[in-house]
């Protein structure tokens, strides 16, 4: 067991990669969802805050051009 | 149309002249950077000689890219580039224009100034034909590309750091083939680098003068609606 | 956010009918997605770290080549995605295209950085030296600096169709520039060739090693996808909140 975590002497490199590997990822995968939720959220709560009088507001043809 | 054209690269060059004498302040600049480096690394002058090349090549990328702002912020901010963008001269040879004026009033005279500081940094005479005429055929494709980033953004507030770091990947082509001619007539690289790398470095530029004036019209009318 | 709440936000995107059918299929689409690539990770750090052999002449040091190679081949894959999406975004002016481009740039720059990283930490041991100006490591320094000049435009810009257009622009550019680059990077790398260097691709990579390597590149690639949707529906979502605020501003204005 000790000799697999030594990685024949180059432990300070490999384990490095492989804590990268994993981080960097869950990071931009966390990132990801996170803002995927506060958007989610602040959607909802304007839609529930403008009602109705928004959604009309938002057929109008000046806001229907797509980002 | 081609009456415009000359009309528009005139009054370009006109507006440079009276702002700080065109070239002057581009070639000044040029000078202090290149003037910086023996301070930074020492004067041996075997040294000096050895990165004389790519010395002045990065020194002229800079002074090149520090131009590029004004380039069309200024037609930007006072409304001539909306009116441009409106008259009948196509908006890609508007750009043109723009990059011809360009390199009139920085590449050129940083080719014409890099010998004197060749002799400052130790570079062997005999390089300066061969370096002079890289520097004549790549400066052209730092205009050309430098107004890509300079349409891209136009109308943004400190934009001329944002097109530095857009355009400065492009540049390197030009930089690798340019030093690589300068630095072939130096020994110690094998035969027909030179030709190869000029021929290069004429490719990259032939290149430029399409894709510069296309990307640079698309971005100022994506920009400009 | 809860469960329940999806359906509502997506249901309201009906006034957008691409975008909301996206909504929808990226919703169906997304647990499948994440099984999948953690499925393909999980197997592959088994072999990668456990199951494969050592390499006759690197040594364990191999084992990073199946975090690196899949990183560099991702932050390839990546900037095609946003080359090709802003190409499809200039010419059908698709709205889609524009946020799959958008959503591209962070992911790819991630794993650009993975690969950069990770390939100075495979220099050291092989070459002696964290960094060595070899023709791969410098070309992918180079797309890190496209992707993060892509993304600064992006943020540079504050109207979003303005962005979107000259994001696009560049994306372009960057990708006809990319072989451009590239070739001179080699050539100028031929031109100074070091004196002793380990050669990375000297020898044929042995079946043994193709196994994780391709389960990692599998499950980076999967993942890749993955986020992408993620980042695109949340881009869509961000559209939606932009709108409603202007709507609401507007509203506000008239009475």
């Amino acid at each position: 067991m000790a000799e697999f975590f030594q990685m024949g002497g180059y432990a300070a490199y490999v384990w490095p990669v492989y804590a990268l590997g994993i981080l960097v990822p869950l990071a931009l995968a966390v990132q990801s969802l996170a803002d995927y939720r506060r958007q989610a959220r602040l959607a909802d709560a304007l839609e529930r805050d403008a009602g109705g009088r928004v959604r009309r507001a938002a057929r109008h043809p000046d806001m229907e051009s797509a980002p | 149309m081609s009456r415009a054209f000359i009309a528009l690269l005139v009054r370009d060059l006109r507006l440079a002249a009276r702002i700080g004498g065109g070239g002057g302040m581009a070639v000044f600049f040029f000078l202090v950077v290149v003037a910086a480096v023996p301070l930074g690394i020492g004067p041996a002058p075997d040294l000096l000689a050895r990165i004389a090349p790519g010395m002045l090549w990065v020194a002229l990328l800079l002074s090149s890219l520090l131009t590029l702002d004004r380039l069309f912020q200024a037609d930007h901010e006072d409304g001539s580039l909306d009116l441009l963008t409106m008259g009948r001269l196509p908006l890609e040879l508007v750009v043109v224009a723009k990059a011809v004026g360009h390199f009139l009033t920085t590449g050129l005279p940083l080719v014409v100034a890099a010998p004197l500081l060749g002799l400052m940094l130790n570079l062997e005479v005999a390089a300066f034909p061969a370096l002079m005429l890289a520097m004549l055929v790549g400066a052209p494709a730092l205009s050309f590309l430098g107004v890509i980033g300079a349409g891209l953004t136009v109308g943004i507030r400190r934009g001329g750091l944002l097109a530095s770091l857009l355009v400065l990947p492009f540049y390197i082509p030009v930089l690798i083939f340019g030093v690589g001619a300068a630095r072939a007539a130096l020994a110690g690289f094998p035969d027909g680098v030179a030709a190869q790398s000029l021929a290069l470095l004429a490719a990259v530029t032939l290149a430029s003068l399409v894709i510069g004036p296309v990307a640079a019209a698309a971005a100022l009318r994506a920009n400009l609606r | 956010m809860s469960p329940m709440t999806r359906p509502s936000a997506s249901q309201r995107l009906q006034a957008f009918a691409n975008p909301a059918r996206f909504m929808t299929l990226s919703g169906r689409l997304l647990a499948p997605l994440w099984l999948v690539s953690l499925g393909f990770l999980v197997v592959g750090l088994y072999f990668a770290l456990f199951a494969s052999p050592p390499d006759y002449q690197q040594g364990e040091t191999v084992r990073i080549m199946y975090v690196h190679v899949p990183s560099a081949w991702l932050a390839m894959f990546g900037y095609s995605v946003m080359a090709m999406a802003s190409a499809v975004a200039l010419i059908f002016r698709h709205p889609l295209a524009d946020l799959c481009a958008k959503s591209a740039a962070p992911i790819g720059a991630a794993f650009t950085f993975l690969a950069l990283v990770t390939g100075a930490l495979w220099g050291k041991p092989m070459w002696g030296a964290w960094w060595v100006w070899d023709a791969r490591l410098t070309s992918v320094l180079i797309l890190f600096f496209l992707y993060l000049g892509y993304m600064a435009l992006w943020t540079a810009i504050e109207e979003p169709t303005r962005a979107a257009r000259a994001a696009a622009v560049l994306a372009l550019v960057g990708a006809i520039n990319v072989p451009i680059i590239r070739y001179s990077v080699v050539w100028w790398n031929t031109l100074h060739q070091p004196a002793s260097v380990f050669r990375m691709d000297g020898p044929t990579i042995a079946p043994e090693m193709l196994l994780p390597l391709a389960l990692m590149a599998l499950g980076f690639t999967f993942l890749f996808v993955t986020l992408l949707l993620v980042r695109m529906r949340a881009e869509i979502l961000r559209h939606r909140v932009r709108q409603l605020r202007l709507a609401l501003a507007a509203s506000g204005a008239e009475g």
